[in-house]
């Protein structure tokens, strides 16, 4: 066989091969979907909305608690997480460049970026929900925060690198301090990404089940209390699916896909947000 | 010939003296020493790495913002040091402003790009900051392009537009001394042509420092020409007498294209 056959024949089966395992990745994703949406689309209906998770034994029920529930977490998480997250990427990116506590902060956030989250859970289920007497939508916050923030500390800083020194440089040269550079000149001109950042951030909390199983537990009741233990979709979905009950199963399958969902319609705005400020 | 500090400039607003810099331990310039004219174009030409965008960028201390970069000696400026540790950056680039290589509009609008640096340092009503912002413009000789669409984003000017916008946004702060970059390397000739003009109609008012890699362009505008060769001074001296008859050999050399 000659060389340039041989090398035909090197291309098609390394094409090949990939596209093998892009069929398989890519099946198991469909897969995935089309399960979710056989047997979660179903459930969704007005009650689903609008009625609190059943009791054992009764019928229907719906899953408002549970959704309130993770929306008031996840919205505090993302109040928490996006300032000390923002500035600590400024610090890392503009402040810190050589510093050895700058150098720390980076590997430390490296590392809770690949901390399993049930970790964070029972860091947070000792620090907050032990002692500070029981569990809560706070303690939930915090474990979920805790999850989010290196997310958004990574994406600042790496989106604020991108800034071209020149632009950097020209604010300076007007008489403008460090601070005033930082957030009205570079963090604006990266303003897409970082909000990007942030909803992959609040993409990645939402379907977190570990790190609420220590802290916000979960309540049968519809609750705004912050304060006691608040019904979320993750930990509801892990106890319904496990259960008995038909109905049960079924609204477990309706909060998979509802985050799901979620997850989906974040990643799409954000992939939106990025590219439309990509070609400005 | 005589020490290049020694040519006579008239009034000088910067005195360089025996200025040493260093990037690390590489040393990027020996023993600089000139003066800068108050109200004149002094311009500073040379082979690539010959350090004359150092030297300017020593003027405004932008190098301060790389941790391994250090200069030695003096830069007077109304008696002061510039390189001294005390000296407040901030303050001394609002009076010394630079205009860089490569436009660099500020993400937001055309009016605010021009009030951002004017808003630092000086507290003015929308009425006197609207003056300004036309002020800045007219004197930039962009104010009938943009008049128009002040609320657009400054990022949607062309290139020669953006660096005219740049150049009203460093004169909008009211400095003394406009550095000048290598403003017209990445422009289009008609682009060159007026920001040239721009110098010229400019260098009433302000100081003007300007590097460029173009000899041509440096005879036109410039007062004085400083030739720079391996982080040295060459010669520096009247544009006309330098471009028309150079003391040293390696100026001419440069000057008629021998090498560059």
């Amino acid at each position: 066989m000659d060389l340039y056959a041989r090398r035909i024949l090197t291309n098609r089966v390394g094409i090949a091969l990939s596209m093998v395992a892009m069929a398989f990745g890519l099946a198991a994703l469909m897969w995935i979907l089309w399960t979710l949406f056989y047997n979660g689309f179903s459930a969704l209906s007005w009650d689903f909305f609008t009625q609190d998770t059943p009791a054992p034994g009764s019928e229907g029920g719906g899953l408002r608690n549970a959704i309130v529930g993770t929306l008031m977490i996840v919205g505090v998480t993302t109040l928490v997480s996006t300032p000390i997250g923002i500035l600590a990427g400024i610090y890392l990116a503009e402040f810190g460049t050589t510093s050895r506590f700058a150098a720390a902060t980076r590997f430390v956030t490296d590392i809770m970026l690949s901390a399993p989250s049930i970790v964070v859970g029972l860091f947070v289920y000792a620090l907050a929900v032990a002692t500070l007497g029981g569990f809560s939508g706070w303690a939930g916050s915090l474990a979920l925060s805790l999850i989010a923030i290196p997310v958004v500390v990574r994406t600042t800083e790496n989106m604020l690198l991108l800034v071209p020194s020149s632009l950097r440089e020209a604010a300076f040269a007007v008489g403008a301090p460090r601070w005033k550079v930082s957030l009205s000149i570079t963090l604006r001109a990266v303003k897409a990404g970082v909000v990007t950042g942030i909803l992959l951030a609040i993409a990645r909390v939402l379907g977190e089940t570990a790190p609420l199983l220590f802290t916000a537990l979960n309540n049968q009741f519809y609750s705004t209390n912050m304060s006691q233990p608040m019904g979320n979709l993750p930990v509801v979905i892990f106890q319904f699916a496990m259960s008995p009950y038909d109905n049960w199963v079924s609204l477990a399958w309706g909060g998979a896909l509802l985050i799901a969902l979620l997850v989906l319609g974040i990643n799409v705005v954000a992939r939106v947000l990025f590219r439309k400020k990509s070609s400005d | 010939m005589s020490a290049p500090h020694s040519i006579h400039v008239g009034d000088a607003i910067l005195e360089v003296r025996d200025l040493n810099f260093f990037y690390g331990d590489f040393r990027g310039l020996t023993n600089v020493s000139l003066n800068i004219a108050k109200s004149q174009v002094t311009a500073f030409i040379g082979p690539s790495g010959c350090g004359k965008s150092t030297l300017l960028r020593t003027f405004n201390r932008m190098y301060d913002l790389y941790p391994g970069q250090r200069a030695e000696g003096q830069i007077n400026f109304h008696g002061k040091n510039l390189l001294e540790k005390k000296q407040d950056v901030n303050l001394v680039r609002a009076k010394i402003g630079m205009v860089f290589q490569k436009p660099t509009p500020f993400p937001m609008t055309i009016y605010e790009n021009i009030a951002f640096g004017v808003r630092l340092y000086e507290r003015l009503s929308k009425s006197e900051m609207d003056d300004r912002v036309e002020w800045a413009l007219k004197k930039a000789a962009i104010w009938e392009e943009t008049k128009n669409k002040l609320q657009q984003s400054g990022l949607s000017l062309s290139g020669g537009q953006q660096q005219r916008l740049c150049i009203a946004r460093t004169i909008a702060v009211k400095p003394e001394i406009v550095l000048l970059d290598e403003p017209t390397s990445a422009l289009d000739p008609i682009s060159t042509a007026k920001i040239e003009e721009l110098i010229n109609e400019l260098k009433t008012e302000y100081t003007i420092a300007i590097v460029t890699h173009n000899m041509q362009q440096a005879a036109r505008i410039s007062d004085f020409t400083a030739f720079m060769y391996l982080g040295e001074l060459v010669e520096f001296g009247k544009t006309d007498e330098l471009f028309v008859k150079p003391q040293k050999q390696q100026t001419e050399d440069y000057i008629t294209g021998r090498f560059g």
